[in-house]
């Protein structure tokens, strides 16, 4: 559902979600078994019992409910219908316990949400330095780094390395039509390496004397191929011609739990053509109300390219150095399979 | 008084307000035209859809990504239908992003608009004065967007916005900032890619200040007229046509104000800028802002509509795009070769959607359809065989089997039975249905409703009326009597259609329901130019050859450059009469010119190299060709002959041989080729007719003297003898006089060497002169 280009939104929903669920997990285990307890020391009023054992049923038939289904956007909510629903059938002094307890479990639950929120949050705040931090053991002296267009990520990469006193050169293939290679070129500039700046399909000229490719990407498949700014898949090709180093860098945000074949993606944005050629140039080119009417010229602008995983070396995220193979099992660990579509 | 308050109030809060104040907008619900007739008669033109987005919502959507907080719509026809989606949509309830909706009944033009703006706004001052507080946020007190409704565009305001606001501190007159693109005219057709003419504009490059502003330039003259002031003012003036008026203007409320003070203005560009350009007392100035890489475009007529629908499919438009959410749109998914198609479309296997399409949501589209290039609304019901090309088919429109449509307005719910086909140009409004196998030709429109019967010729009144039904105009005082008698006369009408449906059933084929409408009053002419359709080729030949022959024609005279730095056109001939009667004169005046050079070189024994010299000049700078100068040069002779005193014709004749002897060689100058002998020869031939008759008697002896003196060929009297065989019997009159004597040149030349020939002629002509004067004795 999610047409936007804009994949790292779903992903953090998704993390989100994942954690509730997660807490949710840990919060049922403990109810059923406090239920069971329950429903033991209550033995001897037989009717009572009994009530409380229906009670109790419903209660982890309830949970069990939510827990089967696939999309629980309220799953707090749900903790408290059940404990209401509890609420309502149970009297007595046992039940009152119980109350009080799955009230206080609610609190918790909400709490540490929260908190894993909080934590989550931070590490996308944290996630540039972390991935900076590793700059060191993957930069050695007097390397050639190529890099296109501009990410934020890789300056910090490149910005780490440098205040750790490593010398290297970087050149910095421009990334038409945005040129965004340019303001890379100035800051790093600004921090003192030294630096090239080559057109795009001039990529291929440089790669034999370039030792790494460090680039930033859009997002990270589920399959280990990234989505990242056009002319990137050119630049993998050229790196694996002369078996270079591809390296990506991404903090686990543009982790997305979706593969690249499933029509719910979109891979690709077509952008405004006034970034490729000047509207006033072309009018006359565009002029309907002559010949067929038909328009004869196309602009297109993809604003990203697909590389696959077999032609990428390496991703360095916040969490470590990771094979593209690994990719899958990473998603795995973030996400619930419940809510791959929102 | 009040304006004054207004006004001195503005400049006091302007500054105090200026940090803080919400960017404002006027957004003009109303196109006051009516190009878009007859669907505008029963539903307003902004809410027409483009691209299955009711315009308005593209400006709306823009103002708000602009920064725009306060929007205030003016509604004027089918008011009600405008408040009622705008209450429905979700634009009201926007967070920082409040609409306010002005409704009028008797403005007629958008001048009538900002004067009733401005007059609601000097109520609001007055308000203010009182609550202070309250009235605060509920005028225009600060620069404004001026727009209308069926503009779109995705450029940022913040540059212009801020480039305006420089001006207006050096110099308060600077009233307006209006935004232009660059977008090049046809240069065969003369108009540009929306359909609108071509427009001339005067820009100071450096200070980018409007000078001049021409949309209705005279084409067929081919030139404009610019005031001397203009370039006496400025030291630089850069003249465009390849500008664009996006028609989104930032206005200082002074703007308000002058069109209350002018209550004539009626029209923004056509009485306001103009207006403006030419009134040098108050000082107004209007400076251009040019966007380059954003898009900005008014929707004025069906080509217009046609070229934006294609520019937001190509995406010039983004983020405004089919494929995009920008508000309750359904957004489309964007496949190869610019096709969008929604998700709940019911598309047969074999039916073909080529480039450029949108097909909406919940369409259905039958075997082997064929669709490109077009846009399909929602709720469409296309049956097999349809071929749709170029055309927009709106909401829920049901195509039976076997349909074409080729660049045609399709609108909401029509039904087109099977087999029908409309041909290029054809705009059909809501409901209509049109029978089967039927034809719909070229360029017409069908309506529900009949077309008015009275044509009103000022096209700013039109489009007020109010047909659908909502009975709201008769309570409202109209301002022109016209105006409310043509609409009861259309009410009427209407009704008429509801009660007596046989009436139209022939129009549109057997089971059709609609009336077509007839040409309007701009004429076939300006059907095609704005019509939905583009120009067919044969016309376009047509334009292509018109042109090409004025380029010939002016080749020809030899004038296709203006004759000095002036910009009026002296001698730009593309043939119409006056031209040539101008010519004419010119050469009379060119030859009275000669004529005393050469008297005076006579009288003064000017060498030959001086007077050619001379005549040289003259024929600069009359701009002739030296076949002019040989024909007015042999007339200046042969009027000097005849001037000096004589008696008979053989002291004529020698008088002649005189002068042509003594400028032989003058008049050998001018003689280079067969041309300018046979002008002379036909010159000659015209003053023995006209003025100096009395060489005819002697035009035979002239004629051999002139060839005598080698200054005349015998190609070249053949020629003019072949030339005038065909010519009357009265023309004939000297063709038949040297009929001997070009019969035996003719003889000579076939039989005899040319060594030979020339002591042939001599003999001949001795002989034969004598024989002549024998006669005349």
């Amino acid at each position: 559902m999610d047409g936007t280009a804009e994949l790292a939104v779903g992903n953090i929903v998704r993390r989100v979600l994942h954690i509730i669920r997660e807490e949710e997990l840990l919060l049922l285990t403990k109810d059923v078994g406090g239920l069971k307890l329950i429903v033991g020391s209550d033995d001897e009023d037989t009717a009572e019992g009994d009530y409380n054992h229906v009670a109790s049923a419903a209660a982890v038939a309830a949970s069990r409910n939510s827990l089967l289904r696939p999309s629980l956007h309220t799953l707090l909510e749900n903790i408290q219908n059940s404990t209401l629903a509890c609420q309502n059938s149970s009297g007595g002094d046992s039940e009152e316990k119980s109350k009080s307890d799955k009230n206080s479990s609610r609190r918790k639950v909400k709490h540490n949400v929260i908190e894993a929120v909080n934590i989550l949050i931070e590490d996308i705040d944290a996630c540039h330095e972390l991935i900076a931090e590793q700059a060191v053991e993957h930069i050695h002296q007097n390397e050639v780094i190529l890099t296109l267009g501009h990410s934020k990520t890789v300056l910090e990469f490149l910005s780490a390395a440098k205040e750790k006193k490593r010398s290297f050169r970087v050149v910095v293939a421009e990334g038409a039509p945005r040129y965004q290679g340019h303001v890379l070129a100035k800051e790093l500039v600004k921090m003192g390496v030294q630096s090239t700046v080559v057109t795009d399909s001039a990529v291929f000229a440089m790669i034999s004397r370039v030792n790494m490719v460090i680039v930033g990407v859009h997002a990270v498949m589920a399959n280990g191929g990234v989505i990242a700014p056009v002319g990137m898949r050119m630049v993998a090709l050229a790196a694996r011609n002369y078996a270079v180093p591809l390296v990506v860098v991404a903090g686990t945000h543009k982790l997305c739990p979706l593969y690249p074949h499933n029509p719910e993606v979109l891979l690709n944005d077509m952008r405004c053509p006034s970034e490729l050629v000047d509207f006033g140039e072309f009018s006359n080119c565009m002029d309907f109300g002559i010949d067929s009417g038909a328009p004869l010229l196309h602009i297109v602008n993809p604003a990203f390219d697909y590389v696959p995983p077999e032609l990428i070396s390496l991703f360095i995220t916040d969490i470590g150095g990771h094979n593209p193979s690994y990719i899958h099992r990473l998603i795995a660990d973030y996400y619930s399979a419940d809510d791959l579509v929102l | 008084m009040v304006q004054k308050k207004g006004a001195s109030r503005v400049s006091e809060d302007a500054e105090e307000e200026l940090a803080r104040a919400p960017l404002q907008a006027v957004l003009l619900a109303d196109s006051f035209a009516q190009k878009f007739r007859p669907i505008t008669l029963e539903r307003p033109k902004v809410l027409l859809p483009l691209v299955n987005i009711p315009m308005i919502d593209y400006t709306l959507a823009w103002l708000e990504s602009a920064g725009v907080e306060e929007v205030f719509v003016f509604c004027c026809a089918h008011s009600r239908q405008v408040i009622e989606y705008l209450n429905n949509s979700k634009w009201f309830g926007q967070p920082n992003f409040t609409i306010k909706t002005i409704e009028s009944h008797n403005s007629v033009s958008a001048g009538d608009a900002l004067r009733l703006i401005y007059e609601q706004n000097v109520m609001c001052v007055k308000e203010k004065v009182i609550e202070k507080e309250r009235g605060e946020r509920e005028k225009i007190y600060e620069d404004f967007i001026l727009i209308s409704g069926d503009t779109l565009s995705n450029m940022s305001l913040t540059q212009a916005l801020e480039e305006h606001k420089e001006r207006r501190k050096k110099n308060s007159n600077a009233v307006m900032t209006m935004v232009i693109k660059k977008s090049k005219p046809s240069p065969l057709t003369h108009q540009s890619r929306l359909g609108t003419d071509e427009l001339f504009m005067a820009i100071d490059p450096e200070t980018k200040q409007l000078l001049y502003y021409e949309d209705k330039a005279d084409h067929l003259k081919g030139s404009i007229t610019l005031d001397k002031m203009l370039l006496v003012d400025n030291p630089s003036v850069s003249l465009h046509n390849d500008k664009q008026d996006c028609y989104i203007d930032i206005c200082s409320p002074e703007v308000l104000s002058l069109f209350t003070d002018n209550f004539d203005y009626q029209h923004l560009r056509r009485h306001f800028v103009k207006g403006l350009l030419v009134d040098d007392i108050m000082g107004y100035k209007i400076f251009t802002h040019e966007i380059y890489s954003s898009y900005a475009a008014r929707i004025d007529n069906f080509r217009s509509y046609d070229t934006v629908s294609k520019d937001i499919i190509q995406r010039w438009t983004y983020p405004f795009v089919p494929d995009v959410q920008f508000f309750g749109n359904n957004a489309a998914k964007l496949e190869r070769q610019g096709m969008y198609r929604s998700s709940g479309i019911v598309q047969s296997r074999s039916a073909q959607i080529g480039p450029f399409t949108v097909i909406g949501n919940g369409t259905t589209i039958g075997n082997n359809t064929k669709i490109s290039n077009s846009v399909v609304g929602e709720g469409c019901n296309i049956g097999s065989n349809v071929a749709i090309e170029g055309s927009y088919i709106w909401h829920n429109v049901t195509i039976e089997d076997g349909c074409t449509i080729r660049h045609a307005i399709v609108c909401d719910g029509v039904i087109m039975k099977s087999g029908a086909v409309l041909e290029p140009g054809v705009v059909l409004s809501f409901k209509v249905v049109i029978g089967q196998q039927f034809v719909v030709p070229a360029y017409s429109k069908v309506s529900l409703l009949q077309q008015p019967t009275k044509q009103d010729s000022d096209e700013e009144l039109e489009y007020a009326d109010d047909s659908s039904g909502i009975v709201e105009i008769p309570s409202i005082s109209c301002t022109s009597d016209k105006l409310s008698g043509e609409l009861t006369s259309e009410l009427s009408e209407t009704q008429r259609w509801a009660t007596s449906e046989s009436l139209i059933i022939n129009q549109v084929g057997a089971g059709g329901v609609g009336f077509i409408w007839s040409v309007g009053e701009g004429g076939y002419e300006e059907e095609l130019r704005h019509s939905v359709a583009p120009i067919p080729a044969d016309k376009l030949a047509e334009i292509i050859q018109a042109a090409n022959d004025d380029i010939e024609m002016s080749a020809q005279d030899g004038n296709l450059l203006p004759a000095s730095g002036e910009l009026q056109p002296d001698s730009n001939s593309i043939g119409s009469e006056d031209n040539i009667e101008d010519m004419r004169d010119d050469y009379i005046y060119f030859e009275k010119e000669v004529e005393a050079t050469f008297l005076r070189a006579v009288q003064e024994n000017i060498t030959e190299e001086h007077v050619v010299l001379e005549v040289n000049s003259l024929r600069l700078s009359y701009n002739k060709t030296s076949v002019d100068c040989a024909s007015a040069l042999f007339y200046s002779m042969m009027k000097m002959a005849l001037e000096t005193p004589h008696s008979s014709t053989s002291e004529l004749l020698g008088n002649a041989t005189n002068v042509i002897g003594t400028w032989q060689k003058l008049l050998k100058y001018y003689l280079p080729s067969l041309d300018e002998e046979i002008e002379v020869i036909l010159k000659f031939e015209e003053m023995c007719l006209e003025s100096a008759k009395e060489f005819s008697s002697i035009f035979v002896q002239v004629l051999h003297l002139l060839y005598d003196k080698d200054l005349l060929q015998e190609d070249a009297i053949h020629n003019w003898a072949t030339e005038k065989e065909g010519a009357d019997e009265s023309d004939k009159v000297f063709l038949k006089q040297s009929e001997k004597f070009i019969q035996y040149n003719k003889f000579a030349i076939s039989s005899l060497s040319y060594c030979n020939i020339c002591k042939f002629i001599y003999g001949f002509l001795v002989q034969w002169l004598n024989e002549a004067s024998e006669e005349e004795d």
